[in-house]
């Protein structure tokens, strides 16, 4: 066994959480630069190149890139071989949460009873926490800062088991449509296609870690990627909503084994706003 | 894309001057105003109460913003998404407000209230904090403390930008 103490992850986790809040992923910053060069209205190209001044501001300065600095999702990958000293894990990354949230003036965005609508947690925990058991002797977090906006406007449907590839996509573009400006696009589209109706919303949320820049590995799965992209650019909607070329920057699908009379098909989108990172300890 | 410069509150000449898609700078005084807050100033107009300042001559800006760290004038400010306000809309704009900023778009019924009453909705960036922040010139804790980043701020914008999306 290997021995990872608190401490190490903790510290790891708060300096994660400090950086992403500010600045800009460099492939976004890519993706976005070439909406720029692609995009032909005087709006669209004011809005985008608005948001690389934002991250660039974001970064010097150090002002939150978004105010809504989100909710803390991880997806942890928890070695066989990993021994975690001190704490259980859930406690040392709300404890690391709360302290990036304190040193960094971060929103505290969190209710802690969602019909009340109080008190606000004050420190932004707890986080979203997903585990799952992996081979080896590291510990693998994957943390992102969601904002509400487009977490707001994700889907999730049953489809019908013998449903075509165009009706999937005609139902994320039909998503996107309705999501118009609210979800502050460009966005990026996670989808979790089969599983079960957890598991389609897990994977939907997963894709969103996926390298903006790379391709599924299996080429159907690619291709209708792809085809997704075209057909949610080919709405027009835009940056911000105000119209454009540039309606997502990237699509990333996840496909699960599923039962003979069942085609989930969630959508989580992500604004532009993609802060996001991974920590191998 | 036209390009206007505007100071706070607007007056009914300046609105039916502007048009869809311009990009307007504003320079004077935003309240924030987002679902709590929004929620406590209908309940208020619902019992002839008065409201913590005049919706007529106010701009309302549905923005959460993050705290101010020391030796800063703000934190990061930017909208939120605006049609989860179309319910307090109606009500609001009948009671004299005639200027909001948000993101996204509004429901038919608030741009038909917009259009009556010769109101106007512009959206700012979404996710344009730390820019929008350049703007800011003082920020205060107006009232309703204990609603956190929902509380109602005053703040002072010197060519905050925006854009024309509905009037």
């Amino acid at each position: 066994m290997r021995i990872i103490p608190a401490a190490e992850i903790h510290t790891a986790v708060t300096e994660a959480i400090g950086n992403i809040a500010y600045g800009i992923d460099p492939l976004l910053k890519s993706a976005l630069e070439r909406a720029l060069a692609a995009e032909t209205s005087a709006t669209a190209r004011d809005v985008l190149s608005t948001l690389l001044e934002n991250a660039a501001v974001s970064g010097r300065a150090r002002i939150p890139y978004c105010q809504d600095t989100g909710t803390v999702v991880v997806f942890a990958g928890i070695g066989n071989e990993v021994l975690i000293s001190g704490a259980l894990l859930d406690e040392i990354i709300n404890s690391a949460v709360s302290d990036a949230w304190k040193v960094n003036y971060l929103r505290p965005s969190i209710v802690c009873c969602p019909l009340s609508r109080t008190p606000n947690s004050g420190d932004n925990t707890p986080a979203v926490i997903h585990h799952r058991i992996t081979a080896g002797d590291k510990l693998h977090l994957s943390i992102a800062l969601k904002g509400g906006g487009a977490e707001n406007m994700s889907a999730i449907k049953m489809l019908s088991p013998t449903a075509s590839e165009d009706e999937i996509i005609g139902y994320v573009t039909e998503i996107v449509t309705k999501a118009g400006g609210k979800a502050c696009p460009p966005v990026i589209l996670g989808i979790g296609i089969g599983g079960n109706f957890e598991t389609a919303a897990m994977n939907a949320k997963h894709a969103l870690f996926v390298p903006l820049d790379s391709r599924h590995p299996d080429d159907r799965i690619a291709r209708l990627e792809q085809r997704i992209l075209q057909a949610v650019n080919a709405t027009g909607i835009g940056p911000q909503g105000m119209g454009g070329k540039t309606t997502a920057l990237a699509v990333h699908v996840i496909t699960a084994p599923c039962h003979i009379a069942s085609l989930p098909v969630a959508i989580n989108l992500q604004c532009h706003a993609h802060r996001h990172c991974e920590i191998i300890l | 894309m036209r390009i206007i410069e505007l100071t706070l509150p607007l007056t009914p000449a300046d609105i039916s001057g502007l048009q869809t898609g311009d990009k307007a700078l504003l320079s004077g005084i935003l309240y924030t105003a987002r679902d709590q807050a929004q929620q406590r100033l209908c309940q208020l107009l619902d019992k002839n109460a008065e409201l913590p300042f005049s919706l007529a001559s106010a701009t309302l800006f549905y923005c959460g913003p993050s705290p101010v760290p020391p030796g800063r004038i703000c934190g990061a400010i930017g909208p939120t998404t605006a049609s989860r306000m179309d319910k307090y809309t109606p009500q609001l704009i009948e009671n004299g407000l005639r200027v909001m900023i948000g993101k996204g778009e509004r429901s038919p019924q608030v741009q038909e209230f917009l259009r009556q009453y010769q109101a106007v909705y512009l959206t700012a960036i979404g996710g344009a904090s730390a820019i929008l922040a350049q703007s800011v010139t003082a920020f205060d804790l107006w009232c309703w403390q204990e609603l956190g980043p929902e509380a109602i701020y005053r703040i002072a914008v010197k060519d905050f930008p925006c854009y024309v999306n509905c009037l």
